[in-house]
């Protein structure tokens, strides 16, 4: 056995070790903002960098332009949904989808969705009743947006144990290093991939004509726009990746307020006083605690130089996205958490064409799943902190989170 | 006494005056107050109304959707103003510092920011202009009294000039199902800012939205009826236009009539200024208590080899108010330059059009990402083998990039983009002739020595002032 060399920073942000505080590393890694891995590889922690690539059009989002794309990115080429596409054809693809969830055609979806929201959130926190001990995760972060995103593409909710299944294991690809992961993991990631595919499509299949109610996936299946419909095997992958973005991020979202707001009760005290706050909070959160911390490849369709570095074409790069919402050069005091942050352009649904889709929907469920779980349970505390986390380095958030009362 | 100690008690004490309340007077005056400056602050305005934002009123307004009342300006903080509004300025006293208004009255400054910016040009014919149904757009008055004529439904509206402001009238009159003509003396719309390319781009566009465009005319006369209301337009190509509301888009003029006689280096082409917004004297030495931001200013920029530059841009005036004011509390060791890269942008015909950077001086332009065909693209300008400039239709995201390779002079053409077609070379800008300001003198040099060389004022507006 050859002596191994000491991991690199960007290793041990993914080893599961520094998972409860990552941020340390971050600040580590931000030393060196344009940072060549050993295998060729290039992590970008610092804002300003970060930003200039999101907006830079020679760093791709088709796993086609990675010179070595590995065997998750093989299949993603298979199967592409606009998140892993270039314009145009991931902006065609983007606005047939935008058509019916957002401006302009459809600008009041998101807001009208309120009343629901509030109801969905209420029947929780009345299942929670005066329970002594709750996990935020299973009994309410995670069931709220699931129930929503189910509703809007039209999912049967009560799919959601084997849907969840999958997307666990699909989830566990994000991260996955072909060289030292284990390879079964590959297998049942791919697997999932598969099935959850068919899934769709059978839904989808059921859509046509015949079953077509007010959901995503009807319109998505039967209306046409000026920009023409998506083929079948479009939305499926449309449906697949709008399930799987709607499904694991705001979870994190949701738990990391409830987790922060009880490590800050000046600021939690300050938000019971003034509901309004709430807005402001949960911009602070997504720059303090993105959802997703990391994206974790982009190509280089050309040679592209930011800090003075030259990426060659073909590298995969990874954008720190949580190190560049905590970089000093551009947050002032970046690791206090002060909702009253003047311009906080954060990263929390990252930036430029591939700006997170469903950004209006998770900004108002975290809002109003933070404002009502503190109403209704006022004297919440932390069991154990830190709490225990879910695998992902790349969605990171606490797999259960342990809250009592007094 | 130090001189920081000077500006220690200007701070708390001083009194500094606005002249020109509309973007750029206010936001200075919300970063003054930022800063932490405490003295005195006087904005004097020429419109009785409470500064309003004006792009809207090319736009939103005009369909009715936004009233011309709902346009007020949000202030971002108190600023503890006096305002004096409804009286213009008149002059400006440099040695007594103190600036006269209209109406006989003056107001003492310690440190003074002009921002009068630009008022429409009318239709030269005064006549002609007084015409009932012939509109200029610049005011909130301008704009809600156009409103309620395309409300009403005219059967005809006739734009004269097809830069943005007419543009965009044209856009809502479609819009609204009003018939409506454009004349314009260039070869196609918007050429003057964005070129021959980018101009066929736009005259394709107004064409496929039933515009009557007509292009390479000017038209040489309005006729009206014998109830005074305009009725018919004749042009240099020998056509007629019937119409019952005219709208005169043949840009602005610059409001720097009342420093004719004061010193400072106004005239036609703005009040002229260094990168920190202090204006210079008519003998181009720069002062230190006068500065100047917005529409009115006239700022060298380092990236366009130190030309001056007058941008009428919403950002530009933010921005350069912004530096404006924090200049003029600040000691001279921590003065800011305005270095912003210039940006505005365009909502017409159902396309969102966004530039950076200076496209009129580029001497190539290249499609570099997108197809024209589909309206949604974006070109590079480029100059001597850099990128100096970008527009976009229906694209705008990319634009930070494009801002990126202005500052840091990327080769020009870019390397190719993902979604860049394969045949696309760059080809000549094509602009028109640069606009050489040709008003004839505007000043004369007098003395020998280089102790008393000076220069004189001459009026462009004819004669001696």
């Amino acid at each position: 056995m050859s002596v191994s060399q000491a991991p690199s920073t960007l290793q041990r942000i993914f080893d599961y070790a520094s998972r409860a505080d990552p941020y340390p590393l971050y600040a580590e890694l931000r030393k060196t903002p344009v940072d060549r891995q050993e295998d060729g590889t290039y992590a970008v922690s610092t804002y300003r960098e970060i930003y200039a690539l999101l907006h830079n059009p020679h760093i791709s989002s088709d796993p086609v332009n990675l010179a070595h794309p590995g065997p998750v990115a093989a299949e993603r080429i298979k199967h592409p949904a606009f998140i892993n596409l270039d314009p145009p054809q991931h902006d065609r693809l983007r606005r047939i989808a935008m058509r019916h969830f957002g401006p302009p055609h459809n600008p009041s979806l998101v807001t009208g969705l309120q009343p629901k929201l509030t109801d969905i959130v209420t029947g929780l926190l009345d299942r929670i009743g005066d329970r002594e001990q709750i996990d935020v995760v299973e009994d309410f972060a995670y069931p709220f947006p699931v129930t929503v995103i189910c509703h809007l593409l039209g999912v049967p909710r009560e799919d959601e144990p084997q849907f969840h299944t999958w997307v666990e294991a699909i989830v566990a690809l994000l991260d996955f290093n072909p060289e030292t992961g284990p390879p079964e993991r590959l297998q049942e990631g791919l697997r999932a991939r598969e099935e959850i595919r068919e899934y769709l499509s059978g839904l989808a299949e059921k859509r046509r004509d015949r079953q077509a109610g007010d959901d995503l996936l009807s319109k998505l299946v039967n209306e046409d726009g000026p920009d023409g419909r998506m083929t079948h095997e479009q939305v499926v992958s449309t449906a697949n990746l709008l399930l799987i973005a709607g499904h694991e991020t705001t979870v994190n979202l949701i738990t990391n307020g409830v987790l922060t707001l009880l490590r800050h009760p000046d600021v939690l005290a300050r938000l019971r006083r003034d509901p309004a706050m709430i807005v402001r909070t949960v911009e602070e959160l997504l720059r303090y605690e993105p959802p997703v911390q990391l994206i974790p490849w982009r190509a280089a369709y050309g040679d592209a130089t930011v800090a003075g570095v030259t990426i060659p074409a073909g590298s995969q790069v990874t954008l720190v996205l949580a190190a560049g919402n905590r970089d000093p050069a551009r947050f002032r005091d970046p690791d206090r958490f002060d909702p009253d942050r003047p311009d906080n352009q954060h990263f929390g649904f990252g930036s430029g064409v591939h700006l997170c889709f469903g950004a209006p929907l998770a900004r108002l469920e975290a809002q109003i799943a933070l404002n009502a779980f503190f109403h209704r349970i006022p004297d919440a505390r932390l069991l154990a902190d830190p709490p225990p986390y879910r695998q992902s380095a790349v969605l990171r958030g606490p797999r259960h989170l342990a809250v009592g009362r007094g | 006494m130090t001189s920081a100690e000077n500006l220690d008690r200007f701070r708390r004490q001083g009194r500094i005056v606005i002249v020109g309340a509309s973007l750029a007077g206010m936001r200075a005056a919300e970063t003054l107050r930022d800063e932490g400056f405490t003295g005195s602050l006087t904005l004097i305005g020429d419109e009785s109304r409470e500064p309003y934002d004006r792009p809207p009123l090319t736009k939103q307004v005009l369909t009715g959707w936004v009233p011309a009342h709902d346009t007020v300006l949000p202030r971002r903080r108190e600023i503890d103003a006096t305002w004096m509004l409804g009286v213009p300025a008149s002059g400006l006293d440099l040695a007594g510092k103190r600036v006269l208004l209209a109406d006989g009255r003056d107001v003492p400054y310690d440190r003074l920011l002009i921002a009068t910016g630009v008022r429409a040009r009318p239709w030269a014919n005064e006549a002609e202009a007084a015409l009932e149904g012939v509109f200029v757009v610049r005011t909130n008055e301008d704009s809600a009294g156009l409103q309620e004529r395309l409300a009403a439904g005219p059967k005809r509206v006739l734009v004269i000039g097809a830069g943005f402001a007419g543009s965009e009238v044209a856009s809502v009159c479609c819009e609204l199902d009003i018939p409506v003509t454009v004349a314009e003396a260039a070869e196609a719309p918007l050429t003057g800012a964005l070129g021959d390319m980018i101009g066929s781009v736009a005259a394709r566009l107004q064409r496929a939205h039933g515009v009557d465009l007509r292009c390479g005319v000017k038209v040489t006369r309005l006729d009206g009826d014998e109830q005074g209301r305009v009725r018919r337009a004749y042009l240099s190509d020998g056509g007629t236009v019937d119409a019952d509301v005219v709208v005169v888009a043949l840009g602005g003029i610059r409001n720097t009539e009342w420093l004719l006689d004061s010193g400072i280096a106004a005239g036609v082409w703005g009040v002229a200024c260094d990168t920190g917004c202090r204006a210079f004297d008519i003998n181009g030495l720069v002062t230190d208590d006068i500065f100047v931001a917005g529409d009115v200013a006239r700022c060298p920029h380092p990236v366009y080899e130190y030309r001056f530059l007058s941008l009428e841009h919403w950002a530009n005036a933010v921005e350069q108010a912004h530096v404006a004011a924090h200049n003029m509390v600040s000691p001279p060791t921590h003065r800011w330059p305005h270095l912003a890269i210039p940006m505005f942008w365009s909502s017409q015909f159902g396309v969102n059009i966004k530039s950076v950077g200076v496209p009129i001086l580029a001497d190539q332009i290249a499609v570099t990402q997108g197809t024209v065909d589909d309206m949604r693209f974006v070109a590079a300008y480029g100059y001597r083998g850099r990128v100096t400039a970008a527009v976009s239709f229906d694209n705008a995201k990319w634009l930070d990039h494009y801002k990126y390779m202005i500052e840091t002079a990327a080769p020009f053409p870019p390397e190719p983009f993902p979604d860049q077609a394969a045949d696309m070379a760059p080809i000549p800008a094509h602009f028109p002739d640069p606009v050489i300001i040709t008003h004839g003198a505007t000043v004369l040099v007098t003395g020998h020595e280089p102790s008393e060389r000076r220069v004189a004022a001459v009026s462009p507006y004819g004669g001696r002032p």
